[in-house]
């Protein structure tokens, strides 16, 4: 199978803070608010570079996503960032009036997304996200896999016009995708080629995926691998043209199992081409505190989970 | 417009509007739009510079935010009387396929809104972003903002209040419907907030006050004297006190009208006390 090596480890919210940097050299309309996390969120640079276009809003999301929403009426392009669940969970209402329904340009960057932030625990790990925000009519909802392909993300945010949701985490994790992969918002990135079951993952779990498709490339199962970095709009046309060959598929995510990856791509599959499918996400449950590998071992979300569900959903078919 | 009488005729065809639409498809709120229609009128009518036309950005001119989205009669009629769209659409006032909704959106492409809002204690902040907007795009005009008193109950605002004056939001004018009534009764009923003087000046701000809020040489004074005061370093409150149900004898001096639309016999007798003076839709 194609091989895909890790460049050097980083995490992804580098990557949303290089793509920041750049971002504030390359385009004088893009602005940045912060609730209290400049230092998690990587905004370091962007902040220092252009003090003027960068809003300390202190630890008040509410109004963060207000103050973005208004920052668009006279042209300027917004992207917020604290962690996901504050991003998303404890400020939905706001997103919902002021930025979906007012269909405003905002840009809700989230880190610290799921299980991977480990020992702050489940007041912090936010795995609902991507249900609560692919549900708002017109979001984007994206979950990019490492540093390259979250700097490619906010850099293509910028030249998108409508609210969006980017998520990514907060571990150093293996950066293994081509720095100049193109980054197309809504279409899926074939990473391997495949003919008896289908992995389609998104996030953390695009690299767990790789391995498990080498993994069962040991044991003679060809597994097709797709990097679904775009939730919604999902690439349907990737999905059904995959399972068509593969007849079965396992969905990837750091999500809980009700309201993500998982069940767009079910619907998708019931709706044009039913094939078994198997999940790989948290069975409906809170997180807890502990290191990320303990947390993704203890909730399933490996690549050990992974080849488990490959071989399952195969004998499915 | 430029004296107070023909801001009158104005303001009497608003209410008149607002009855109408309210009573057309018996849903609505025309107690806080009474009671804000002298004070909308003088805004859009006397004291915004705006520009012909219809743009979401603004640029180069005053713009103004409803964050109490359910006085939307009294938004919609001031909006279509200055012209950003046909008076007759007020006809379709939270019908089917209406650019009209309930509760004012951006989504149906309506002239002169910016941001939806309805569900409250969300306007302020977007008034703030898009005051610092203007800054960024070194562009010296105002943003104008009107909350209700009892949306006051609403913590976003105190973000946004504590926010406005630590970073020196002074091109925005926030107003205060200071009606002391909501749903469920007198806001000292339902919530007692104490001095909202006090509470703004506590947190900075420039608090001016309204006494005679359907004055409207009252409000033209306060206002202007908002105007005044703005760039100085602090965001401008104008406590504007008003009378809900305004102009329509039973609907004043009590929270019943909030959001209940009158029957066809308090209609006419509504319409009786405000004579027609540009014209109904």
């Amino acid at each position: 199978m194609k091989k895909y090596s890790n460049q050097g480890s980083k995490d992804t919210r580098s990557g949303f803070g290089a793509g920041m940097t750049e971002l504030g050299q390359k385009n004088e309309n893009v602005v940045a608010l912060c609730a209290d996390l400049i230092g998690s969120l990587k905004f370091d640079d962007f902040k220092k570079n252009h003090p003027e276009r960068f809003f300390q809003i202190g630890i008040a999301e509410a109004n963060m996503i207000g103050i973005a929403a208004g920052l668009t009426i006279g042209g300027k392009i917004p992207f917020t960032g604290t962690f996901a669940n504050f991003s998303t969970g404890r400020v939905y209402d706001q997103i919902r009036q002021s930025v979906a329904y007012s269909d405003k340009n905002v840009k809700i960057c989230a880190s610290h997304a799921g299980l991977t932030l480990g020992e702050d625990g489940a007041t912090h790990q936010i795995l609902e996200d991507i249900g609560l925000m692919k549900m708002l009519p017109g979001m984007t909802v994206i979950n990019t896999c490492d540093y390259n392909q979250t700097k490619a993300a906010t850099l293509a945010l910028a030249n998108h016009h409508g609210p969006a949701y980017l998520r990514f985490g907060r571990p150093v994790v293996p950066n293994f995708m081509p720095a100049d992969e193109p980054f197309v918002i809504g279409k899926a990135i074939m990473l391997n080629e495949g003919t008896d079951v289908t992995i389609i993952a998104t996030g953390h779990l695009v690299w767990e995926a790789l391995e498990a498709a080498e993994a069962l490339e040991a044991k003679g199962i060809s597994a097709e691998v797709i990097n679904i970095h775009t939730i919604k709009p999902l690439d349907e046309e990737a999905i059904l043209k995959s399972v068509q060959k593969t007849g079965c598929v396992v969905t990837a995510e750091e999500h809980n199992i009700i309201g993500g990856l998982g069940e767009s791509v079910s619907r998708c599959l019931v709706q044009n081409h039913l094939v078994p499918q198997e999940f790989v996400a948290v069975n409906d449950s809170f997180g807890e505190s502990g290191t990320p590998d303990q947390l993704m071992e203890k909730y399933g979300l490996n690549s050990a989970a992974i080849i488990e569900k490959a071989e399952k959903v195969m004998a499915r078919k | 417009m430029s004296n107070s009488h023909q801001l009158h005729d104005f303001t009497t065809q608003v209410r008149r509007d607002i009855l109408r639409m309210v009573h057309a498809v018996n849903s609505g709120h025309p107690g806080g739009s009474l009671g804000c229609a002298e004070f909308l009128v003088t805004l859009y009518q006397e004291v915004m510079k705006r520009n012909p036309g219809f743009s979401m950005d603004g640029i180069n001119e005053d713009i103004f935010f409803l964050s109490n989205g359910h006085i939307s009669p009294v938004f919609y009629s001031v909006l279509a009387r200055s012209g950003y769209f046909p008076v007759a659409e007020l006809a379709t006032f939270r019908k089917l396929n209406s650019r009209l909704q309930g509760h004012p959106t951006t989504h149906e492409g309506l002239p002169g809104i910016r941001m939806a809002s309805g569900s409250l204690g969300q306007g302020l902040s977007v008034a703030i972003g898009a005051a610092q907007a203007k800054k960024l795009n070194k562009d010296n005009h105002l943003v104008f903002a009107l909350l209700g008193d009892g949306e006051l109950q609403e913590g976003q605002n105190w973000e946004a209040i504590m926010y406005a004056s630590a970073k020196k939001v002074d091109n925005l004018i926030a107003t205060i419907d200071l009606n002391g009534k909501q749903i469920d009764g007198t806001t000292d009923e339902v919530l007692a907030m104490g001095s909202i003087k006090a509470k703004f000046e506590a947190f900075d701000w420039i608090v001016l006050e309204v006494t005679a809020g359907n004055d409207i040489d009252a409000i033209k004074a306060g206002l202007t004297d908002a105007k005044a005061k703005s760039g100085n370093g602090k965001p401008v409150c104008i406590l504007l006190h008003t009378e809900m149900g305004n102009g329509v004898d039973f609907m004043m001096h009590t929270h019943a009208w909030h959001g209940k639309a009158p029957n066809d016999e308090q209609l006419t007798n509504a319409l009786a006390q405000n004579v027609a003076t540009l014209g109904d839709y």
